[in-house]
């Protein structure tokens, strides 16, 4: 039971990954990639929307802030590995990639893949983000009192 | 008598070639990459974003350079793409306290945990034209400063612990969606936010001025505005887990307004909220003022009969591309419908005629 939570929350960490990368990061990196296994499509890709919900006072009652577009597909490599993918934006490309990522994951491929694509990947958007702090950072206001008067 | 006429095909179709043409513009200048527009009025996609309510930057910039820079053209345009989009369902609420933050100010605590956090923005510039922008040239990149790791907490909380501010009722229940039933009144909290969220900047910033000039004043403090990104997790039944599926920028405004207490409740401040797409603060403020002032009813306050207490006059008139659609049919052909107006007042003329020729017969 606690290794199917792990490996639950391994997976989310990895899908979560390739649903928010950027498509020409991931892309770049999938490229490299040789080994391209036999699939056949369980749901070839589609796009569609999902409501992103926020809540009253940021901690209250949730409420419809408006959709962003997703596109998802689900796919079986030939030994019956299910890789599924919901990915931000409109791209069929880049949802076939994550979905053929996460069924590669659940393969003797991972640490290949995870080398190759996911490590590389995760950097990348860590040092984007991290640069964006960096600079929020910089434009943090300094306080200082002024002493006035006589005393 | 009702005659059917046909015809304009071919004005039709000629006049939408030369809107392409002048969409086009002089073609010994570049053409726009919708790259650059994303790119480079990233405000104005952001605009397109939370108007059309749907978050998506590429199709903001398509729709932005479609409608020739007109956002309010932009917004219907991708208001009618969202309506092809299948729902794939809903996502859990963001977690805005997590927000990794680009800018976060505070105009009541200045010592913040967190601190006040100016990010790229124009105020303190001094709006004057910036000459060098019309040459082009590089930008020397912006100083870095060694950043928070941590999670920046909601000025808000602090209020809270001491129990001044009104705590938001916590709930997970599933929120009415204006774009799935129709707007019905009295609206409960979650339809109004969702309806200003998508509303006209313009409009909401007119009605929060409303009460800040006196109509239904709610003395608002901006508590805490933060803009940044956050992620985005939904359920993935086929899976049996969640999932994050994307990252989205938002712009969150809190307000903390007086409140001199009811028969239920002790004084204490109470809030208003504001939560847009992308970076879009002044819309964020005006929302969580428009917000506050709709809570009267809740509250237990007076309605003044301002009009930012109105929520069927706000949240009917605040949807830009429903006010357009109805403001701008009336351009289109109403030939018949004039015909018979036309004729109504001619047999109403006749008539009064008619009736000072027989009264004067009658002298």
């Amino acid at each position: 039971m606690a290794d199917q939570e792990k490996d639950t929350a391994a997976r989310q960490g990895w899908m979560g990954l390739l649903a928010r990368a950027p498509e020409a990061a991931l892309m770049a990196l999938w490229d490299r990639v040789e080994e391209r296994p036999a699939y056949d499509w369980l749901r070839p890709p589609e796009t569609g929307g999902v409501m992103v919900r926020g809540r009253a006072g940021g901690t209250g009652a949730p409420f419809n802030l408006g959709e962003m577009t997703v596109t998802r597909c689900a796919l079986a490599l030939s030994d019956g590995t299910v890789g599924h993918a919901y990915v931000q934006g409109r791209s069929r490309a880049k949802a076939e990639a994550a979905a053929l990522i996460d069924a590669l994951m659940q393969t003797k491929a991972a640490d290949r893949i995870r080398a190759r694509v996911l490590n590389p990947l995760a950097a990348q958007m860590a040092e984007r983000a991290e640069s964006r702090a960096a600079r929020a950072a910089a434009t943090k206001v300094e306080f200082f009192t002024l002493v006035r008067g006589e005393d | 008598m009702y005659v059917a006429v046909k015809g304009g095909e071919r004005a039709i179709e000629n006049a939408h070639a030369w809107l392409a043409e002048e969409r086009r513009g002089d073609t010994s200048v570049d053409e726009l990459s919708l790259a650059q527009i994303r790119e480079q009025l990233s405000l104005a996609v952001n605009r397109v974003m939370a108007e059309g309510s749907l978050y998506d930057p590429d199709l903001a910039a398509l729709a932005i350079k479609q409608a020739r820079g007109d956002l309010i053209e932009a917004i219907f345009l991708i208001r009618a793409y969202r309506t092809t989009l299948p729902r794939f369902g809903a996502s859990g609420a963001v977690d805005t306290g997590a927000m990794g933050c680009d800018r976060r100010i505070s105009a009541t605590f200045k010592d913040a945990p967190g601190g006040q956090v100016l990010g790229p923005t124009f105020d303190y510039t001094h709006r004057l034209l910036d000459f060098k922008l019309a040459a082009e040239g590089a930008v020397p990149p912006a100083p870095s400063a060694p950043p928070r790791r941590e999670p920046t907490p909601h000025i808000t909380e602090f209020l809270g612990q001491e129990g001044l501010i009104q705590r938001e009722p916590e709930s997970d229940a599933a929120p009415r969606d204006l774009t799935r039933e129709p707007l019905e009144f009295p609206a409960d909290r979650a339809l109004r936010l969702q309806s200003l969220a998508r509303g006209d900047e313009g409009f909401v910033l007119g009605m929060a001025y409303s009460t800040q000039r006196g109509y239904a004043r709610n003395h608002a403090f901006v508590g805490e505005l933060r803009i940044g990104r956050v992620m985005v997790e939904m359920e993935v039944p086929e899976l049996g887990f969640a999932i994050e599926i994307g990252e989205v920028e938002l712009t969150e405004c809190e307000t903390v307004n007086q409140f001199k207490g009811s028969k239920t409740e002790p004084p204490q401040f109470t809030r208003g909220y504001g939560l847009v797409f992308g970076q879009s603060e002044r819309k964020a403020i005006s929302m969580a003022l428009v917000d506050r002032a709709l809570r009267w009813k809740e509250l237990g306050e007076d309605n003044l009969g301002a009009p930012a207490q109105d929520e069927e006059f706000v949240l009917s008139h605040c949807d830009n591309i429903q006010a357009t659609g109805f403001l701008e049919h009336i351009k289109l052909p109403h030939y018949v419908d004039f015909q018979s107006e036309l004729e109504l007042v001619r047999k109403l003329r006749r008539e009064a005629e008619e009736r000072i020729a027989h009264r004067e017969a009658a002298e």
